[in-house]
């Protein structure tokens, strides 16, 4: 049906093409006067006119239809229903729109359910025919319309222009309306689990229980965000530790001292760990490096869980590696040669050359790489998910189990609680605090990065 | 400064003999701190390297063989007391289709309902010394054989009645047996597998009835939970190709278009400086956070069905979005502005210009950056777990808005299954498949660079 | 002090002077190059070049833009080294020692022969930093006083101190052209070189800058040995003693500053100071 619309609509489209075309070439040969545009102008110039308004009618159609015919239903159905939970009155409605559909469902159809039904089936019926015919009525009117307009002064191709450019801008909107998607949504919910629980219990709680309560408040549970945050911050850090000297001295290796040969191999061979999927790693840490740890820990004697701070951070510091070497290099690449030159020149050795001068001169840069690595970091979900072992104690010991935000937010939504739960509504919470958090860390490093990039330019 | 005296300017030569001494006492020192920077250096390029080597090879040693698995080949006679139901209906005797369907349906039910596991029982004792019963027979084969059988029954009626050669592939258990990938000299409490079960086992192994063959239902069978042994990926294939699908046809017009006006027409200003930034953070946020706004509008606000590919595939277009972006951007920088003064030179308008002569010449650049965000959400996990996708499915999805799972998701699903001993090795080979495709998709876009690059 | 090899004397044009490698004889020879070759991959950058450097003089290299000029004075101090497919072959002697002998640690080398860019290139450090970066790393200060001391008298010779004496922790690339070029200068006499080469020292410099440059570089010759490469053959004329004219990779002629200016042999020496080409 919607497909048998859309096709009807792009032939009334291709005929407009056509007809505007060589109306526009007649129109010209009758006046003898030059066509502002190409007859190929007016022709678009046509089919856009008839397409647009007509396709714009029909996708909010589309859009708004299940949503209004739902409404419709429950307006319909018994008082008692309109007043019940959510729960009740969604699988009221489902029913009843099933019925309409012909689709059939489980048990009895009763009596107020076949007449809701009707109903729906009714306005679905107007609601159609009024939107097919606005939509018929916008894509006559509008090829009619323009077809008569074509004159040779009429600019079609500016006409044409200006649509196309206006399209090009919607696009490069639709990433800040993702930005304002995140906010608001982020918000909202954050806002509606605030009404469960106190802001202040949340970002200052030193405890983390979110379905059994020691209070008795209700079931609400404890929602300390603390002891999240210590967690993320255990396995960002040892990631970092990993990450930062590894990959700041793979990117001076391999810009000051490798040959071009081993340059061209081992860069392609690092930025590989780039490319591997975070499960991957995940399932690395969980499989091999825990295990290893743990066997390592029990020779030495120390107590090494096998999923812990340690191996997530472990993992992901390797997975950082390529992030880090990457944006060092291009880094480092970019300090003028005149600066090494000169130190060189004075007798210095490169490791000092490397040391004292280039890696000073390139500090803001590199700075904002590790701000970016950071960012990287807290957002890690899956390798922290599967190795870091779940254990939302506020405690600071690495070799032990820890849960991170991530980690909570996806225990937290994939678990059969109800949406407007607190338990649920609470990731949300956690998300826009992690949010706030890359979203600092990013704004800063890639203004530094931006301010040293174009200290060198 | 000021206090400090200056020494009597001493004659030329001297502090330069005195210099160049003491800058040859601290040679040697300053040569070793050089060798020891170096080596850190070498270490730190050798380890990432390592990293690396060791990954790949932890893998595919843990998953290669995953892709072969312990399968017996018996002789099933298809026994017409046990599982005749008539012939299948033929359209022919029907006066209408529905009528036809129904007959049909009743065939197929009543073939289902027929006991195949008995004939599989009874080929497979065929084979053993002594017969074995029932329940250590159920335990040695995957239960999904049994419908594997009735399906080649519901295709070929005219098989009922003969006796055919049928491979069995063994049950996970058997499997891990077979392999060795459980201590054998474990007591019996703590096998997967009874003694008996496994005195079946050895022998079929030492008669040379049980034998390794490759596992090519991994990539033909969806997911399963009761039969784990022929659990495969194409639910999860398919999936993921419905979910970069959506990627592809709403990520890449969005993208290249908004590149193409923040690169070519977009005025210096205030807006647009807003754009470009938030562009960049949006491209350092974490994936995660897509998965909330995907919960949060697509699923709640929005209703669109749990664990659908068009879900996914919208929020995975929403992270690869500012990707294609950036990368769009960047190709479209690297044209000369030569060309476009040339063009304009002409009499072209500014979107003349770009669509006739600017955008031509980087659909490589476009295609490449493409295929690398395509790789990227193709590996993506964290954000589809939050809107839904790691339910259960047994079905291959055949549509945008059907239930469906993905690839990485598959391998999240699958490590955390209980019988480990086999869920690893079978992860490990669902790795080898996403990194082989994320292998072959950067290839291609390293071949498509190679092969268009424009020289300017 | 000692007398500089061909005092620049007006008019000083004696048919003695005129062999080419004659008024260098006179003076003891700093540096020595022997049939040096050059190539950087296929290129053949400089072909067979021999010449003699006096010590405590001015040397000035010129010659048409590309006659590797400035290749030939990078070889002096090895930052060749550092070009990918560079190839030096043939003797250079700094003293006695062949610099590109095995044993000769070019740190050393370096430390001895210091050499100034064409272009400023003040470390991103203060200007205080900057001086001692050299002694620093080369351990040539024992306290901090004797380190101060170092760069107030590298400053006073780089003729730069009672312009920064108030403003040492300010950073180097604060300077302006003219400074940052003094205090490149500085930089490379405080490690207390014998050899300083200069590759263009004053081609990003304003003419007033330019004068004060070529004023140090008279100053400088009382206690160092000086080659700079210049394509302004007036500056030449000014600061050097000894000149060497430099084509397609070959030294076609060295002598005292005056002969080449007045009367050099070679026609294309002729073509070149009379501006022909170049």
């Amino acid at each position: 049906m919607n497909l048998l619309l859309i096709a009807i609509l792009l032939a009334l489209m291709a005929v407009g093409y056509r007809l505007g075309t060589r109306r526009s070439r007649r129109v010209s040969t009758e006046r003898k006067e030059r066509l502002h545009s190409l007859p190929q102008h007016y022709g678009t110039l046509v089919a856009l006119w008839c397409g647009i308004p007509a396709f714009i009618v029909l996708v909010l159609w589309m859009a708004t239809q299940s949503g209004y015919l739902e409404s419709v239903a429950l307006s319909e159905l018994p008082a008692a229903v309109q007043t019940a939970d959510e729960g009740t009155k969604l699988s009221a409605v489902t029913r009843v729109m099933a019925i309409a559909d012909g689709t059939g469902v489980v048990g009895e159809v009763s009596a107020e359910e076949q007449a809701a039904a009707d109903a729906v089936a009714q306005a679905r019926l107007i609601r159609t025919l009024a939107a097919v015919a606005l939509a018929a009525a916008l894509a006559i009117g509008g090829f009619l319309f323009t077809l008569r307009r074509i004159t040779p002064k009429l600019q079609a191709r500016d006409q044409i222009e200006f649509v196309v450019k206006a399209l090009l801008f919607v696009s490069s909107l639709i990433a800040i309306l993702t930005t304002v998607g995140i906010v608001l949504s982020m918000l909202t919910e954050a806002i509606r689990f605030f009404s469960f629980v106190s802001p202040i219990d949340f970002f200052f709680g030193t405890e983390w229980r979110p379905t059994f309560s020691s209070t008795g408040a209700g079931g609400a549970g404890e929602y300390g965000l603390l002891p999240l945050l210590l967690g993320t911050l255990l396995v960002s850090v040892i990631a970092m530790l990993v990450a930062i000297p590894v990959g700041l001295m793979t990117a001076i290796y391999l810009a000051n001292y490798a040959s071009p040969r081993l340059r061209a191999t081992a860069k392609p061979i690092i930025e590989i760990l780039a490319g591997i999927p975070t499960i991957v790693y995940g399932f690395f840490a969980l499989v091999t490096v825990g295990p290893a740890l743990h066997g390592l820990g029990e020779t030495l004697g120390i107590d090494i869980s096998a999923t812990s701070a340690l191996t997530a951070g472990l993992v992901m510091g390797i997975m950082i590696i390529p992030f880090i070497s990457s944006i060092a290099d291009d880094i480092i690449t970019q300090v003028p040669r005149s600066l090494r030159d000169g130190s060189l020149g004075l007798g210095a050795t490169k490791s000092e050359t490397i040391r004292k001068v280039i890696l000073p001169a390139a500090l803001p840069g590199i700075v904002g790489a590790f701000l970016l690595a950071v960012s990287r970091a807290i957002g890690e979900t899956m390798i922290v998910v599967l190795a870091a072992g779940n254990s939302p104690v506020l405690q600071g010991n690495p070799l032990e189990a820890v849960s991170t935000v991530t980690v909570t937010i996806v225990n937290q939504l994939t678990g059969d609680t109800d949406f407007a739960s607190p338990q649920s509504l609470v990731a949300f919470a956690l998300g826009l605090t992690l949010f706030v958090m890359t979203l600092a860390l990013n704004v800063v490093a890639l203004y530094i990065v931006r301010k040293y990039r174009e200290q060198y330019d | 400064m000021a206090d400090v005296a200056l020494a009597p300017s001493p004659a030329p030569d001297a502090p330069r003999t005195r210099s160049a001494d003491l800058i040859a006492r601290s040679l040697s020192r300053r040569r070793r701190a050089e060798v020891r920077f170096r080596a850190y250096g070498l270490a730190a390029v050798i380890a990432a390297i390592a990293f690396v080597v060791f990954l790949f090879w932890t893998i595919l040693q843990s998953g290669l063989p995953a892709f072969f698995q312990a399968a017996m080949t018996v002789e099933v006679t298809l026994d017409p007391a046990v599982i005749d139901v008539g012939p299948r209906p033929v359209r022919a005797d029907f006066p209408n289709e529905a009528a036809f369907a129904a007959a049909d349906l009743a065939w197929q039910t009543a073939l289902a309902g027929k006991n195949f596991g008995s004939l599989i029982e009874r080929a497979v004792n065929a084979v053993l010394a002594t017969p074995a019963s029932s329940r250590d027979i159920r335990a040695i084969y995957a239960s999904n054989e049994r419908f594997r059988l009735r399906d080649m029954v519901a295709a070929d009626p005219g098989l009922i009645g003969r006796t055919i050669p049928f491979t069995l592939v063994a049950s996970a258990d058997v499997d891990v047996w077979f392999k060795g990938n459980i201590d054998r000299s474990l007591p019996e409490n703590q096998q997967q597998l009874t003694l008996a079960q496994q005195q079946i086992t050895d022998a079929m192994i030492a008669d040379g009835t049980m034998k390794s063959v490759f596992a090519s239902w991994i990539f033909t069978n969806v997911d399963s939970r009761s039969s784990p042994a022929t659990a495969g990926l194409a639910g999860a294939f398919m999936g993921s190709l419905f979910m970069m699908l959506v990627v592809i046809a709403l990520s890449v017009p969005i993208g290249v278009a908004g590149a193409i006006y923040l690169e070519e027409f977009a005025p210096k200003n205030r807006i647009t400086d807003l754009i470009e930034v938030n562009i960049n953070n949006l491209a350092a946020v974490p994936s995660i956070v897509f998965g909330l706004l995907g919960a949060a509008v697509f699923i709640n606000a929005m209703h669109l069905p749990l664990s659908a590919p068009i879900v996914g595939g919208l929020v995975l277009s929403l992270m690869t979005l500012p990707t294609i972006i950036i990368a769009t951007r960047g190709v479209l920088r690297a044209v000369p502005p030569s060309i476009r003064e040339a063009a304009t030179g002409l009499g072209a308008s500014r979107v003349q210009v770009v669509f006739h002569h600017v955008l031509p010449l980087v659909i490589p650049g476009i295609l490449t950056a493409t295929i690398i965000g395509v790789a990227q959400a193709l590996g993506e996990t964290a954000p589809l777990l939050l809107v839904g996708m790691s339910a259960f499915v047994a079905n291959i999805p055949t549509g945008l808005f059907d239930q469906s799972t993905a690839l990485p998701v598959q391998l999240f699903l699958w490590q955390g299954n209980e019988n480990r001993n086999f869920f690893e090795p079978r992860t490990s080979a669902a790795i080898i498949v996403l990194l082989g495709l994320m292998i072959l998709l950067n290839a291609l876009a390293i071949f498509l660079r190679q092969r268009f690059q424009t020289r300017w | 002090m000692d007398q500089p090899a061909s005092p620049p004397t007006k008019m000083g044009v004696s048919v003695t002077s005129r062999a080419t490698e004659g008024s260098a004889a006179a003076a003891p020879v700093k540096v020595s190059a022997q049939n040096v070759d050059v190539f950087y991959g296929e290129k053949h950058a400089i072909k067979g070049v021999s010449i003699n450097i006096p010590e405590r003089s001015v040397t000035a290299f010129i010659g048409p833009s590309g006659c590797g000029k400035s290749t030939f004075l990078r070889c002096i101090n090895r930052m060749n080294d550092l070009i990918e497919g560079c190839r030096v072959t043939g003797r250079i002697l700094l003293d006695d020692d062949d610099i590109n002998d095995r044993s000769v640690d070019v740190v050393l080398l370096r430390a001895r022969v210091g050499m100034v860019f064409q272009k400023p290139n003040p470390f991103p450090k203060s200007i205080y930093d900057n001086v001692a970066y050299g002694p620093k790393i080369h351990g040539l200060a024992r306290t901090r006083a004797e380190m101060d001391a170092i760069v107030e008298q590298s400053l006073r010779k780089a003729a730069l101190w009672d312009e920064v004496k108030d403003r040492l922790k300010e950073p180097g690339t604060g300077l302006s052209g003219g400074q940052q070029q003094r205090l490149c200068i500085a930089r490379a006499i405080a490690v207390s070189p014998e050899v300083i080469l200069m590759d263009e020292p004053c081609s990003a410099l304003d003419p007033i800058a330019t004068a004060r440059i070529e004023e140090l570089i008279d100053e400088l010759r009382q206690n160092y040995t000086i080659i700079i490469v210049t394509h302004s053959m007036q500056q030449a004329a000014r600061v050097s003693q000894q000149t060497a004219f430099f084509h397609l990779g070959n030294l076609v002629e060295t002598g005292s500053t005056e002969f080449m200016f007045t009367n050099p042999h070679d026609q294309r020496t002729q073509d070149y100071i009379t501006g022909r080409f170049g």
